[in-house]
């Protein structure tokens, strides 16, 4: 019997074992206490990612708050993901990524038509993975803020320059989040093909919940 | 000794009393401003106020109209809110902002855009240079920690209970206080990540004109920034003042600046054809 490499390290009994297709949303409620891990299966695949107070959801993840109150835009090992209100929802307690990004946003097709032209926009996005989970529970565009790119690189220049580069993640590597309120997690398995936030090759992702 | 105002006449009496007060932070209305820019005449002014320290403002502007700021006494801080007036579900993202215009900073000839992939103002003029799209403002739970209080009820209201009910004067509620962006107050970013924050005080009189390019509502919020590091809750107040003008043309520098901004301004023009 082989060992799962990818429960290696993952403490508490696995309640939860989903494999995220590409291009493909996902909607999980996780508890307080509970310990989500992201594994990027095939590496470099960029996982947009929205949390909701369960109790509250006009409680949600806020970008803003999250990398003000550390004083850096970079989500490390130690990270606090705060919410509206301050609160903290879910903390990174482990990445075997160096940092992640908050600050890139989501792919849409309406910003797709900016960036690379008005015939990307029939092109399937994040915002229409995002909006398909949340109105399964109620919640519509008015939801969506800024959202965590779990293993996507936005490096910032001195001069301000900023995009989506190739990635630091790799086959296998891992991001764990532990809830610290009641949080409904939303996720969008980018299917974006115009930058090299995916290797310009959307793979599927697992997501393992451990209690 | 209080007036006697035991009888609605003497109540009535004592509030018509106070007409023609003057304060610092206040409305003029009809508006009246004697610094309008050339060309522009006094009956195209639609909106002129001064947001008190701690204060907030909000207003409804057409396609075209300009909304000049001023940091009047160099410690304004504008944290901004923006919406498509006729469907507020469309409004101000932050991320596209830097991510569509790959810079991280605000100032003359930058966009603001929506998560529709269109313009909803961009900056004409930029006399600050100081501006942040990072890091928010503050909310009662940092206020609280940072001054001892952060209610709206309070000496030390945050710019998020602000936002609240900003938009909550145009029907909006908790969930469509969206991410902001921040005037006057800045912020750059250094290549660990870190925010810097760029808080002054600076010489009073920083300009920033806006244009609106879609019909938008503007929330104001003029708070401390987040990461202002005085102890004291420091901040000065800051006027707005809006005229009318025209749609931007074709031939535009800001419109034509960039192939990315041409197109968001493309978008602007599909949905005003009608």
């Amino acid at each position: 019997m082989s060992i799962d490499p990818h429960l290696s390290g993952l403490s508490g009994t696995v309640v939860h074992d989903a494999i995220v297709p590409a291009r493909a949303p996902w909607l999980h409620h996780i508890a307080a206490g509970q310990t989500l891990r992201i594994v990027d299966l095939e590496g470099n695949q960029a996982v947009d990612f929205l949390l909701y107070a369960t109790a509250d959801h006009a409680e949600r993840y806020s970008a803003q708050d999250t990398v003000a109150a550390q004083g850096n835009l970079f989500l490390r090992e130690g990270t606090v993901l705060r919410s509206n209100e301050g609160r903290p929802m879910m903390t990174i307690v482990a990445t075997s990524v160096d940092y992640h990004d908050t600050i890139g946003g989501a792919c849409s097709c309406e910003s797709n038509t900016l960036r690379y032209g008005h015939h990307t926009k029939a092109e399937h996005a994040c915002v229409e993975n995002f909006l398909e989970a949340n109105l399964r529970e109620g919640r519509g565009k008015r939801d969506i803020v800024s959202n965590i790119n779990f293993f996507m690189n936005v490096p910032v220049e001195p001069d301000g320059s900023l995009g989506i580069v190739d990635g630091i993640s790799a086959p296998g590597l891992t991001v764990d989040l532990r809830a610290d309120m009641d949080v409904t997690v939303v996720v969008s398995n980018c299917p974006q093909i115009n930058n090299p936030c995916n290797g310009f090759n959307p793979t599927p992702v697992r997501m393992i919940v451990a209690a | 000794m209080t007036a006697n105002l035991a009888n609605p006449q003497a109540a009535r009496d004592h509030a018509r009393g106070m007409a023609g007060a003057v304060v610092d932070a206040m409305p003029v209305l009809p508006p009246v401003a004697d610094d309008l820019p050339a060309g522009v005449p006094a009956d195209d002014l639609l909106w002129e106020e001064t947001i008190a320290a701690g204060g907030y403002a909000t207003r409804r502007l057409a396609r075209g109209a300009r909304l000049r700021l001023i940091d009047l006494e160099g410690d304004a801080c504008a944290s901004l809110l923006m919406f498509n007036a006729e469907m507020p579900t469309e409004r101000l993202n932050v991320a596209d902002t830097v991510k569509v215009q790959w810079n991280a900073y605000l100032g003359e000839g930058k966009l603001l855009l929506s998560d529709m992939g269109r313009v909803l103002m961009s900056f004409l003029e930029d006399g600050a240079g100081t501006h942040d799209c990072f890091s928010g403002t503050s909310n009662a739970a940092t206020n609280a920690a940072r001054y001892g209080d952060g209610r709206n009820s309070g000496a030390y209201p945050s710019g998020r209970d602000r936002f609240l009910l900003g938009a909550a004067k145009h029907g909006l509620q908790r969930r469509d206080v969206h991410p902001c962006v921040t005037l006057f107050k800045g912020a750059t970013i250094a290549a660990d990540g870190a925010i810097v924050p760029q808080i002054g005080p600076y010489a009073p009189g920083r300009t920033v004109v806006l244009r609106a390019e879609m019909d938008v509502i503007v929330v104001i919020a003029n708070c401390p920034h987040v990461l202002d590091p005085r102890e004291a809750w420091t901040v000065t107040p800051l006027r707005a003042t809006a005229w009318r003008g025209p749609v931007t043309p074709e031939d535009d520098p800001v419109r034509t600046a960039t192939p990315e901004g041409l197109r968001a301004f493309q978008n602007v023009e599909d949905y005003f054809r009608r």
